[in-house]
């Protein structure tokens, strides 16, 4: 996981100079977004997703290491949470189910990121409509070996 | 063209004497020095204290690790039930109740309750009966080999590491005291020396970092002064406790240089010496780092 | 069964009817991902616990379906409205087929 970040990272920075993706990292990263929606469509049952309202995931701006990142959603009403890290190895992180004892339709984890992305969470609310919301993480190279 | 060249020539010479010498003043104090408060105010453990007199010219304050970094790690820390350090605790006083080994005891058949290894942390390590200087591993080695007539653990093992966690944790708040007069004197010069020797490739001595440049950035990272208080620690990196002697094996490491064993007596008396620098801040462990 | 694997509860021993509470639940277990390579360039295969879920005298409270990029000692933190009272189940499902169980009761007073 450590080395894919650096090559992410060294890819990025290439990149960055000669102002465009590589063919093979855009391709990969084509054929992941193509992961994320199929597993969103998965989720939703094909349903219409919208933006923002009704949903918020919290997680730092930066970790300082990818290996253990605190983040926390939360849906009033919602039934199911889906957490995707579109940037890992293996999207999916956790689908939620909440019961009906459950206070406020919260929860917090700790998750592994393998490089900078937008972590995504997907809510199912109790009128049976989906929203999104996402949040960017910067995972940063440690100091000593990390 | 020439004139960008002359100035990455200029920083390359900049960023290249930042690490090759040791600017008495180029560290960076932390912006606040509040206390760790752990459970909602149960213990509160001070992250800065007066530096020892041997570190007098050096250091006028010493500063816990915990400052350095940042606020969702330090958080964890704050918490009993949100540091993962703990379940290691649990499993360590477990294992201080199990009975092994053919004398058929356990950890607990002398020593009773592991309250009663209060203390023993915050002068660790100490010269032994036989004048030889001896890490907590050793202590618990001698007693498994020599009571329980059990195995001994690996230095670096998990049980060794649960252990140690356990037992450190009895002595949490108190500060750092050891002793380095006496027949501690020879090793703590040994160790002394080898803090200010330059390893590796890199060619960097312990001081180059933790000494001269606490606080700076390196790589993504803020560089502590290096102490050993938190020992052993909950590392997010790895996910599991990780010992001092492994810790210096990787800064070593890390200077591109060959490392001594974990357990070898460079690193003993390395050990004391790093913990003299920290005599005075509050035992942590344990303590959570990234 | 994976190796030392022991889970850590924290539920409150007390709360008034209807009071929202807070949960925290921790496990020791190494949740190796199947991403990472053994020192011979071997893949090291996956090995997680998949599944988290907690009742309340029955009723279900919370259940997680988990995946590889949950960290190593998966950390849960949730709330429940505690209606009586009554005892917490809660249940780890291991790859290996292991399940790790622990029960918290909560008076109601």
């Amino acid at each position: 996981m450590i080395l894919d970040r650096r090559d992410v990272l060294a890819a990025g920075a290439a990149s960055a100079v000669a102002g465009i993706l590589p063919w093979a990292a855009r391709a990969q990263e084509a054929e992941a977004a193509k992961a994320v929606d199929d597993l969103i469509a998965e989720f939703t049952g094909g349903a219409e997703v919208t933006e923002g309202d009704g949903i918020t995931l919290d997680a730092p701006e930066i970790a300082e290491n990818g290996n253990t990142v605190p983040i926390s959603v939360e849906a009033e009403g919602a039934s199911e949470i889906l957490v995707l890290a579109p940037g890992n190895p293996v999207p999916p992180v956790a689908t939620f189910t909440f019961g009906e004892l459950v206070g406020k339709h919260m929860a917090s984890t700790r998750i592994r990121l393998a490089k900078t992305q937008d972590i995504t969470a997907i809510a199912k609310l109790a009128d049976g409509k989906f929203v999104r919301t996402a949040r960017n993480v910067k995972v940063t190279i440690g100091g000593c070996g990390g | 063209m020439s004139s960008i060249r002359m100035k990455t020539c200029a920083m390359t010479a900049a960023v290249a004497a930042l690490f090759l010498s040791v600017p008495s003043h180029a560290e960076t104090e932390p912006e606040t020095t509040d206390p760790i408060v752990i459970n909602g105010g149960e213990l509160e453990l001070p992250t800065v204290a007066p530096a020892p007199a041997h570190l007098e010219g050096v250091f006028d304050q010493i500063y816990s690790g915990w400052l350095f970094r940042d606020a969702a790690t330090q958080a964890m820390q704050m918490d009993d039930f949100e540091n993962p350090g703990m379940i290691f605790v649990d499993q360590g006083i477990d294992d201080w109740n199990t009975v092994e080994g053919k004398a058929g005891k356990s950890c607990a058949s002398c020593h009773e309750d592991i309250e009663s290894m209060k203390g023993v942390r915050a002068a660790m390590p100490k010269v032994n009966e036989a004048g030889d200087l001896w890490s907590m591993e050793d202590y618990i080695n001698d007693c498994r080999t020599s009571r329980m007539q059990a195995e001994a653990l690996e230095w670096d093992s998990d049980r060794m590491k649960n252990l140690t966690a356990a037992i450190s944790v009895q002595s949490r708040g108190m500060p750092m005291d050891v002793a380095i007069d006496g027949l501690a004197e020879p090793y703590w010069e040994q160790g002394r020396e080898m803090y200010y020797t330059r390893y590796g490739q890199l060619e960097l001595a312990c001081a180059n970092c933790h000494e001269g440049h606490y606080g700076d950035w390196i790589r993504a990272d803020h560089l502590s002064q290096g102490m050993t208080n938190g020992f052993p620690v909950y590392r997010l990196k790895q996910a599991a406790l990780v010992s001092q002697h492994n810790r210096f094996r990787g800064c070593i490491r890390d200077t591109r240089g060959e490392t001594f064993d974990m357990g070898s007596d460079e690193f003993r008396a390395l050990e004391l010496y790093v913990a003299s620098r920290g005599n005075g801040l509050p035992v942590e462990g344990v303590s959570v780092r990234h | 069964m994976a190796d030392n694997v022991k889970p850590r509860v924290r539920v409150p021993k007390t709360a008034k009817a209807g009071e929202v509470i807070t949960i925290k639940t921790l496990i020791s277990h190494q949740m190796e991902s199947g991403q990472r390579k053994d020192q011979d360039g071997n893949v090291i295969p996956r090995s997680i616990i998949n599944h988290f879920s907690v009742s309340f005298n029955g009723t279900p409270v919370l259940d997680v379906k988990m995946e590889p990029a949950i960290s190593t000692n998966p950390y849960f933190e949730f709330e429940v409205a505690v209606p009586e009272s009554g005892e917490f189940l809660f249940t780890w499902k291991d790859d290996d087929g292991s399940v790790y169980e622990d029960r918290q009761s909560i008076e109601i007073s």
